[in-house]
Formats: structure tokens, C-alpha cells, sequence
């Protein structure tokens, strides 16, 4: 059963302390680490963001007191109000302002405080940051603009503060889309995102910002885009998500391992650019795939993963790529347990999947 | 007893303050006033004195906790009333709410959708390029006013025979400033190369005062392997990061707000430069207008948003595009000082963009210019404008109100051009022109002189 205490609300057990989430790649030197959660996390690596680069700025709307979801937290007092600033409340502003800051080789690191709200920027993200570099042959850039926002459930959030938008921005030559699933890995991320010479969209899972715990390594540490993970060895059926989902399709792995199935799971990580290749080489190892997304499931971007899978790897395919994800619903306040592709949905589809 | 309240706000407690002194206690004291001025209590010291002493030992700040004392009295009431009432226009009969102290009325008055005059246009030259009389101008050498005129010159040639190169399908688009060459090189004068552009794409005339060749322009419509976009947008979306003027992009007044972050950015470097960003009057429907210029004035950002109201968007003119006295009323609602200038006087409009530069640049804040114009030319070759609008209003504005015949007669009269100097000027600028868009060496091409 997925795992919510009395209040319907998850917890997070599942990324505390599991050895099977931790064992990505080290390319992180050894030094000391302290047990924090993701808000902690991703404060830190503002904090290291812009006290090693002095062109660095971090804005949006509340940002200056630390934030609704406090990941700014003493960025103001600490480095002043000139780099660490609210903005109105205007998301469209907020980004076209970052885009010009960017321009001019600054690191412009812009929160926007939903990512339900990103919408009125999408003009801005899509037309002039994305193309910015491109239509000017390389004589502009923005590449140093980072948009960081919250997004999926919180068990609570409804229509407008839940929301999984990912996929409209993975349609978008230009910029890149990338998704933590873990405080360990959103400070090495971000890190990465807010350095790299491309326009990046860092959306952060609110849920976990509180629940999850781990080990974060005290000092500046980047880790790899366009990189997937394979975060648990398997060899029957290979499951690929990001961001908070990989906790519940962990948990839906440990059961089905119960039932012998012994499954592959892999985080995404850079969802755009993504890592075909990891992907791939997975899929020609077990012959079966799983995607899974809160995101509702037309047009999402398992879609896209499917639609590549199956391209490349049709004669290998012992079964139909599955999909579980959101339903084709708005995000419902009541009915979230309903909505979301839970734990059991997703054992489903894997026996369903191994059994074809 | 004393009833003890807690507010969190200031502003609150400072109004608190002074009603304590006058409402509740039975007698009204201005605060500031010395001790023992007035009082209806005993014992030398006022109850007043003691809590203004009291209260002035408290640190007063938004998160201050603070204490009054309510005493019974029909003198109290009284002073409740009068506190009330509006007869009294002193400074006691205001109001503080975040974002400060405002003065407070009995009387409902709305404030007027416009005001009984229009917003006066800035101008120095007349209809027919003469000074006004007693007029307030920046001077102009004559090596300046020659550069001027000739690029204004420039610009009318480039935009003609590029405009007939798509007609004879040589480039697949093209649209002309025509009509408005005073607004494109007299801003581009009034400011230095280290200021930054964020154009529309009606101003390839500051391009061009820049030193932006014709071949340049040129193999930007072609999308050749010249082009600095490398072939990558349609025609007349011109960059140049050497020319400090970013690339032009089709969606309309998505430049205002990165312009805001550009002049922050300029604003931390402590570079003595703004930016000067375009806008139409359409444009100005936009979002996008409004979150850059509140941005800019919030960030306190030396941008310069100059509107070209040439009264056309497309077919649309401006009764349909706002119900507003133009755009220049439109700069104090986001607290920018504004000003409206004829844009089709080259000499006002350079006078106001080197204030405006100035004001930017030394005051750190923005600037909303509106220059009126008129859009000679259609809104681009993919248009018709005497579908929707007039052809005598065209021809009229054209010849009548001509920007480029005004400024040269300007020029003329000072003993700075000559009819010889035109008739040369223009037909060397008209065989540069076509040999950019063959481009072949000039030496190849003598049979293309008009003389």
C-alpha cells in the first residue's frame, strides 16, 4: 500500500536511508556531509551559487525573507539586497528580467514560486530564451538564466498548486528541463543547471522538500545533465522515471520483487536533453518498460520516451511500452489518492507488463 | 486600566499615536509639540507628556508591539468626532497604509477618465523645419546635423529599393520605417555606443547611425552566409553585438522586460549607460509592457522605453488599441517620469533622448518617451495598407508632414547643405544600396550611376 500516515499524507520513507537510491556514481569527493532535507539542500547550493560567482543574482516574488518554501533562506543578509531581491508578482516579468540579466553574463537565477504559475512566462521561455542564442548566430546569449520552480502533488495542493508541467517544456529546443529526485542530488544538479551555458528549467518536487532526508555533502559538488541513473539493477522489466514519482516506483519494485520480478529503475534526471542511450541499453537488457509520471498521460513526456523506446528498440520489445500516470483530469483536491499513479497502479502494470 | 494592543504594523501605531493625543486624552497636542502645552490633567506632567515620553522610548518598527490607554470621558467622544469629521484640512486628518500617508476626503470624487487637455507634444521645428521662436532645444553641430540628415537620407533610400528587391522576390519580406527616420536617427544620436538597444523592428535607422553597413543589412534579408543570424529569421531581424543592439525578435514588446535586467545589470557595473528599448503603440497592449516598465521602475533601472505611436498596428489604429490620452499618461501610473515629443521633429526628439539619457544615467531611474508619428508605409510588404485606412491620409503625411524634408530644410537654412550635396548624396547612397543586394564588387557595376 503506499505509504500515508493517518492523514492521508505520504510519507517519505522511502528515500530515507535506501541503499538502493544511493548508489549513484560518485564522481562527489569524500568530505563531510550532513542529513538534510531538499529545501536545505537546494538553499545550500544558492548559497554556494553565489558566493562563488559574484555575478549572481537570485530573485523572484518573497524570495528576500527566504522564500514560501524557504530555499532562500539567508541568501539576503548574507550576500545583500542588490543580488538576493523580490520582484512584483509577475512571472512574465520575472523571466523576461532574468533573460536581459543573462544577456549581459550575469547568472540570473529566477524562482517562480509554482510552477502552476509559470504560464504567463511560457512567451518568454519559449520565444526570446530559448531562441535567444539561436537567432542571433551566437552573438547573444542567455545561457546563463536558470528558472527554478516547485512542482507535483503535496497532498493537498488541488488544480493550481500541484501541477507537473514538464512536458510542454520538453518541447522546446533551446533550454533544458531538469528534475531532482533527491536533496543529494538537487544540490549537485542545480548546481550544474545554474552553471551550465544554456537556459535551464529546474523544477523541484515540493513534496519532498520537507520529507526527504539524506546525506548532502557539505561542499560545492556538480552532478552531470543529460546523465540518467540507474538507481536499482534489475533484469525483467526496466522502469524509468524523475523527480519525486521514482520513491513510490521504488517501493512498487520492492513488491514485485516479492513476486520474483526483478526490476530495473531508472531516474531521468534531464528529462531534455534526455540519456536515450542509458535508457536503451536497459531495455535491450530486459525487453520491457514502465514509464511513469504525475503528469497526466496524453501528451505527457512518457510519450516521448515510449515513442523513442519503441523506435529502437521494436524487435526487442516482449511487451507494449506501459505507461502509468496521471489521469487526462485537472488536479483534483479530493480525489488526488485517485489521480496520482500510485504504488499499486504501477505493480499492476508491471505484472500485466511480465505477464503479456 | 489600560487595554493592551498589539499591532504589527507601524503605520498603524504611528496613527494611534497621534490620536492618543488627541482623541482619548481630551485634548488635541501635536505630538511634536514640547511638553506642557496643553492639558487637562494634573500634576505638572500630562498623561500625554507620559506616554509620548513613554512611546518615544519604544522602538518603533513594523513588528513593535505598542500600548495605548483608553480613558471614559464625553470629552473623549468628542474629540472621536471631530477626529471623524473633515472640516479641519490639517496634517492630523490623514490616513497611513502601507505604501504611506495619504490625506483623506468626505467628498466622493472619481478621478477623471482624461484630463481636459491632452498631454502637449514636445517640439522645436515647425511644419516646414523653421525654429520655433524661444524654443528649448539641444544644439546640434553642423558636422552632427549633416551625419543626421544624411542617415535619415540613408535609411529612406535603403528602405525604398529593399522594399521593391521583395517585391521583385529577391528577399521573401520586408518591412520600411518610412515616415519615421527622425525618430530612428535623431534617438540614435542623442545617445553614446556603450548604450545598449533593444529594438521592436521598426528602428533599423539606429543601426545604421551606428555604422551597420547596407552589405551587412543586406545579407541579413538574404540570410546568406554573411549574415550574423546565420540565415536563422526572416528578413530585417537584425543584430549586432559589436553595434550593442540585440537581435531582433518577431513576438512584440518581449524586449521591455529583459531591457529592465540589461539596464540592472548595467546598474551594477556602475557602466555610465542605459538602455534604450522600442515599443509601438500596439506593443504597449501588451504584458509585457506593463511587467517591464513596473520592473524598471521597481529595480530603479536606467532604461529609456521609447513608443513610436505612429497611430497603426497593422490595420488597427489607436482608438482601438486604448482609450488612454497615448502612452505618455500611462508612465506615472508605474511611477516613470514621461514625456510626449513630435516624432517627426529629428531636433525635439534628439533633445529629449539625451535628457532622458542623462536622467537615466545620473538618476538611475527609467524613462517613457512617446514620440508621435505616423506610419507612412504599410505595416510591411505582407500588408495593403489602403485596405484599411486612406490614401490622401497617406499621400498627406508623406509629403505634408514629412520628417526628412522638415529636418533638411532645418539643415539648409543653417548654410549646412546644398541642393548639390542632396542630388550626389542620394544617388551614391542609392548605388551602394543596390549593389548590396547584388553583391558584386562596386568596380564591376559603373553602369548602374543615374548621372
Amino acid at each position: 500500500m503506499a505509504l500515508r500516515n493517518i492523514m492521508g499524507k505520504r510519507v517519505g520513507i522511502g528515500l530515507m536511508g535506501s541503499r538502493a537510491l544511493s548508489t549513484a556514481t560518485c564522481d562527489v569527493e569524500s568530505g563531510s556531509a550532513k542529513s538534510i532535507n531538499l529545501y536545505s539542500a537546494i538553499n545550500q547550493a544558492l548559497h554556494v551559487a553565489l558566493e562563488t560567482d559574484p555575478r549572481a543574482f537570485v530573485f523572484g516574488e518573497d524570495v528576500s525573507f527566504g522564500g514560501v518554501f524557504r530555499c532562500t533562506t539567508g541568501l539576503a543578509d548574507r550576500f545583500g539586497k542588490a543580488r538576493v531581491f523580490n520582484t512584483p508578482l509577475c512571472e512574465q516579468g520575472i523571466v523576461g528580467f532574468g533573460i536581459g540579466l543573462a544577456a549581459m553574463g550575469n547568472r540570473a537565477i529566477a524562482e517562480i514560486q509554482f510552477a502552476d504559475y509559470i504560464y504567463p512566462a511560457f512567451d518568454q521561455i519559449v520565444n526570446e530564451a530559448a531562441k535567444f542564442r539561436y537567432r542571433s548566430g551566437n552573438q547573444f546569449n542567455c545561457g546563463g538564466l536558470t528558472i527554478r520552480a516547485p512542482y507535483g502533488a503535496v497532498g493537498h495542493g488541488g488544480h493550481y498548486h500541484s501541477q507537473s508541467p514538464e512536458a510542454f517544456f520538453c518541447h522546446v529546443p533551446g533550454i533544458k528541463v531538469v528534475i531532482p529526485r533527491s536533496p543529494r542530488q538537487a544540490k549537485g544538479l542545480l548546481l550544474s543547471c545554474i552553471r551550465d551555458p544554456n537556459p535551464v528549467v529546474f523544477f523541484e518536487p515540493k513534496w519532498l522538500y520537507r520529507l526527504a532526508v539524506e546525506e548532502v555533502p557539505e561542499h560545492d559538488y556538480m552532478l552531470p545533465l543529460s546523465e540518467a541513473e540507474v538507481i536499482r539493477q534489475g533484469s525483467d522489466i526496466t522502469l524509468v522515471g524523475w523527480g519525486a514519482q521514482l520513491s513510490i516506483m521504488e517501493q512498487a519494485c520492492i513488491e514485485a520483487e516479492k513476486d520474483g520480478i526483478s526490476c530495473e529503475l531508472i531516474d531521468l534526471k534531464t528529462l531534455i536533453p534526455w540519456d536515450k542511450e542509458t535508457v536503451e541499453a536497459s531495455v535491450r537488457k530486459t525487453g520491457r518498460v514502465l514509464i511513469s509520471h504525475e503528469a497526466p498521460v496524453t501528451g505527457g513526456f512518457g510519450a516521448e520516451i515510449s515513442a523513442s523506446i519503441v523506435e529502437c528498440c521494436f524487435l526487442r520489445l516482449e511487451a507494449p511500452v506501459a505507461r502509468v500516470c496521471g489521469l487526462d483530469t485537472p488536479f483534483p483536491l479530493v480525489f488526488e489518492p485517485f489521480y496520482m499513479p500510485t504504488k499499486n497502479k504501477i505493480l499492476d502494470a508491471i505484472k500485466a507488463t511480465v505477464n503479456y | 486600566m489600560a487595554n493592551w494592543v498589539r499591532i504589527s504594523s507601524r503605520s498603524i501605531g504611528n496613527h494611534i499615536r497621534k490620536r492618543m493625543n488627541q482623541g482619548f486624552i481630551g485634548s488635541a497636542v501635536d505630538i511634536n509639540k514640547s511638553s506642557g502645552s496643553s492639558s487637562a490633567l494634573h500634576g505638572g506632567r500630562t498623561v500625554c507628556d507620559r506616554n509620548r515620553r513613554y512611546l518615544n522610548s519604544l522602538p518603533w518598527n513594523r513588528a513593535t508591539l505598542f500600548w495605548f490607554q483608553r480613558f471614559k470621558s464625553t470629552v473623549a467622544e468628542k474629540q472621536q468626532d471631530s477626529f471623524l469629521s473633515s472640516d479641519t484640512d490639517d496634517d492630523q486628518l490623514s490616513l497611513d497604509f502601507p505604501g504611506g500617508k495619504v490625506s483623506y476626503t468626505s467628498d466622493m470624487n472619481f478621478i477623471s477618465e482624461s484630463s481636459q487637455t491632452r498631454v502637449p507634444c514636445y517640439r522645436v521645428l515647425d511644419d516646414d523645419g523653421e525654429l520655433i521662436k524661444d524654443t528649448d532645444f539641444q544644439q546640434v553641430s553642423k558636422e552632427a546635423a549633416v551625419k543626421m540628415y544624411s542617415k535619415m537620407v540613408n535609411l529612406q533610400i535603403m528602405d525604398t529599393i529593399f522594399y521593391e528587391a521583395q517585391r521583385q522576390g529577391r528577399i521573401s519580406f520586408y518591412l520600411t520605417s518610412a515616415g519615421e527616420e527622425a525618430i530612428n536617427i535623431a534617438s540614435a544620436a542623442a545617445l553614446t555606443e556603450q548604450d545598449i538597444i533593444l529594438p521592436q523592428y521598426r528602428e533599423p535607422g539606429v543601426l545604421l547611425w551606428r555604422g551597420f553597413t547596407l552589405q551587412e543589412f543586406a545579407d541579413q534579408c538574404f540570410g546568406n552566409k554573411a549574415d550574423y543570424g546565420k540565415g536563422r529569421q526572416m528578413p530585417i531581424h537584425y543584430g549586432s553585438k559589436k553595434h550593442n543592439f540585440f537581435t531582433i525578435s518577431s513576438p512584440i514588446a518581449t524586449q521591455l522586460p529583459q531591457a529592465a535586467g540589461i539596464a540592472y545589470s548595467l546598474k551594477m557595473d556602475n557602466k555610465k549607460a542605459c538602455v534604450v528599448s522600442y515599443i509601438g503603440d500596439g506593443g504597449t497592449s501588451e504584458g509585457d509592457f506593463h511587467a517591464g516598465l513596473n520592473f524598471a521602475a521597481v529595480m530603479e533601472a536606467p532604461v529609456i522605453f521609447f513608443c513610436r505611436n505612429n497611430g497603426w498596428a497593422i490595420s488597427t489604429n489607436v482608438w482601438e488599441q486604448f482609450r488612454s490620452d497615448g502612452i505618455v499618461v500611462k508612465g506615472r501610473a508605474y511611477g516613470i517620469r514621461s514625456i510626449r515629443v513630435d516624432g517627426n521633429d529629428a531636433l525635439a526628439v534628439y533633445t529629449a533622448v539625451s535628457a532622458a539619457r542623462e536622467m537615466a544615467v545620473n538618476e538611475q531611474r527609467p524613462i517613457l518617451i512617446e514620440a508621435l508619428t505616423y506610419r507612412v508605409g504599410h505595416h510591411s510588404t505582407s500588408d495593403d495598407s489602403t485596405k484599411y485606412r486612406q490614401s490622401d491620409e497617406i499621400v498627406y503625411w508623406k509629403n505634408a508632414r514629412n520628417p526628412v524634408n522638415r529636418f533638411r530644410n532645418w539643415v539648409q537654412s543653417n548654410g549646412w547643405w546644398s541642393d548639390q550635396q542632396e542630388t550626389q548624396l542620394r544617388s551614391s547612397v542609392r548605388k551602394q544600396v543596390i549593389i548590396s543586394l547584388i553583391g558584386l564588387d562596386i568596380h564591376n557595376l559603373h553602369f548602374f550611376s543615374d548621372t
